[in-house]
């Protein structure tokens, strides 16, 4: 379980997150949706520690991360995998390298057993043949499958996904959002996905939260959500000409 | 004011994340070599060519300004090997490698920024500014010298290449003069130098890479900024550096 406790965050006297709070549950896939520059980002990179809050606590399963040093968070960022918007793979390593680089630097394991688990890895994500290949020699879908890897290597007990199917092709995105949410399921990871994808709402979203202006302004669950009454989350929701006509056939 | 002190600090603050105890030597052991590698052994074709070239034409210079009876030709060599060990293999070499090497960390590190990869390393529970930074400074540190002994050699042999094929002066007396009056120390000096011009450009070019904050103008800005201060910086050490050594 992640839970947020009244954060706030600003940039320069911009308030971008206001007096924040939300549980994300375990084993579930919790999405963050909203507009662009709503402060999805900034909160998703502040319950992983990459903006410090201003105000309020981020609590890892009790632990209370915001209070925690550099030193002391590197226990529970072991346990975090996460996967960026643009994959953030290492340009100058081959898929195998980004894969293994955490299991290199955080576990005493032989090259044989390393070898073994990034293979798992790779193989989970449905990504082979592709192993000695650079980060610009791959497409899109392999790079964010190459991320969910490098994510999941070392069995984290949380993930943190930033607009996994941006740049995709609605096919690869559905398979990337199956991906996730199987992981998930499996390995009975807490997830938060950062997304304004509506399909991926539809698809696996088990706990929605609709962050508007720096504020959380609903949350529910994807049942919810097509007959909530918060105009603000509708005229998002139901922004495209093919989610009214599905909201009308709901009713 | 406030600016560069703000700044200076930073820089401290940086460098305190880098010095601090690595994750696993022998990861480090091997992204030393990659990056002497990369920013060494990659650097020696420039460093030759220009050291070549420069030997050459300080000879020629030398040997136009020093056109006197009164004046014995072995002080061509003398003057070619004491301007090449002084000022030009450790200063002008680091200024050029300031341009090649600087610009190419502050560009790597400020487009790993941008794009998310030091976020992931952090992720990770990697210290980040110690992965990418340390095994920089180690390299050039170590490799710089040498870049540098090449440089004086390759120099010196230009200007005995030039003097053999125009005829300007007797190549033994060129010889001579590159005998005459040898300090040792003054190599010494030279590698001390470059060790500190290495460590100079490679600092600041990861630190100006590292705090690039927003899209690939700002990777370029920084990389402009990274050979600007190191310039600067590099030119005020070796005034610092001449006065406590040599003087």
């Amino acid at each position: 379980m992640i839970k947020a406790d009244h954060i706030s965050k600003s940039f320069e006297g911009r308030t971008v997150l206001d007096d924040i709070s939300v549980e994300f549950e375990t084993g579930k896939t919790n999405l963050i949706i909203g507009r662009s520059g709503s402060g999805k980002t900034v909160l998703l990179k502040s319950l992983v520690g990459l903006h410090e809050v201003d105000s309020g606590a981020v609590y890892y399963d009790d632990v209370c991360y915001t209070q925690l040093t550099f030193n002391q968070r590197k226990a529970i960022r072991k346990d975090i995998g996460m996967i960026f918007q643009g994959g953030a793979l290492l340009d100058s390593s081959t898929v195998v390298e980004n894969v293994k680089l955490p299991l290199d630097l955080f576990t005493d394991q032989s090259e044989a057993e390393k070898m073994e688990r990034v293979a798992f890895c790779l193989e989970r994500v449905r990504l082979q043949g592709a192993d000695h290949l650079y980060p610009s020699e791959l497409s899109g879908g392999m790079i964010k499958r190459v991320a969910i890897a490098r994510a999941i290597v070392m069995n984290p007990r949380y993930l943190f996904c930033d607009e996994p199917n941006s740049g995709l092709d609605p096919q690869t995105s559905v398979v990337i959002d199956n991906l996730i949410h199987d992981i998930t399921r499996e390995y009975n990871i807490t997830t938060i996905i950062n997304t304004h994808d509506m399909n991926s709402v539809m698809e696996i979203g088990e706990k929605i939260v609709y962050i508007h202006e720096g504020h959380k302004w609903w949350e529910g669950t994807k049942d919810d959500i097509l007959h909530a009454d918060n105009a603000e989350l509708n005229d998002f929701v139901f922004a495209s000409a093919m989610a009214k006509r599905a909201r009308r056939a709901a009713r | 004011m406030i600016k560069i002190l703000e700044l200076t600090g930073r820089y401290f603050l940086l460098l305190g994340k880098v010095f601090s105890r690595p994750e696993k030597m022998r990861i480090y052991r091997e992204r030393i070599i990659f990056e002497m590698e990369a920013l060494g052994i990659g650097s020696i074709p420039l460093t030759a060519i220009i050291s070549v070239f420069i030997g050459a034409v300080v000879t020629l210079q030398m040997s136009i300004s020093l056109e006197s009876p009164f004046i014995p030709q072995y002080l061509i060599g003398y003057a070619t090997r004491e301007t090449m060990v002084l000022e030009f293999s450790s200063t002008v070499v680091a200024l050029i490698l300031a341009g090649k090497v600087g610009s190419n960390i502050a560009s790597e590190i400020g487009t790993m920024r941008i794009t998310e990869q030091i976020d992931a390393l952090e992720i990770m529970g990697v210290n980040s500014a110690s992965y990418l930074i340390l095994p920089k400074i180690v390299a050039t540190v170590l490799f710089f010298p040498l870049l540098t002994l090449l440089s004086i050699f390759i120099g010196c042999v230009g200007g005995y290449a030039i003097a053999y094929v125009t005829g300007i002066m007797i190549p033994g007396d060129y010889i001579e003069g590159m005998h005459y009056a040898f300090l040792p120390y003054s190599i010494t000096y030279s590698l001390i130098k470059s060790a500190v011009f290495a460590f100079i450009i490679t600092s600041i070019s990861a630190f100006c890479g590292y705090y690039a904050d927003g899209n690939s103008l700002e990777v370029g800005r920084a990389s402009t900024r990274a050979v600007v201060a190191s310039s600067i910086v590099i030119m005020i050490f070796n005034l610092i550096l001449t006065q406590i050594l040599l003087v």
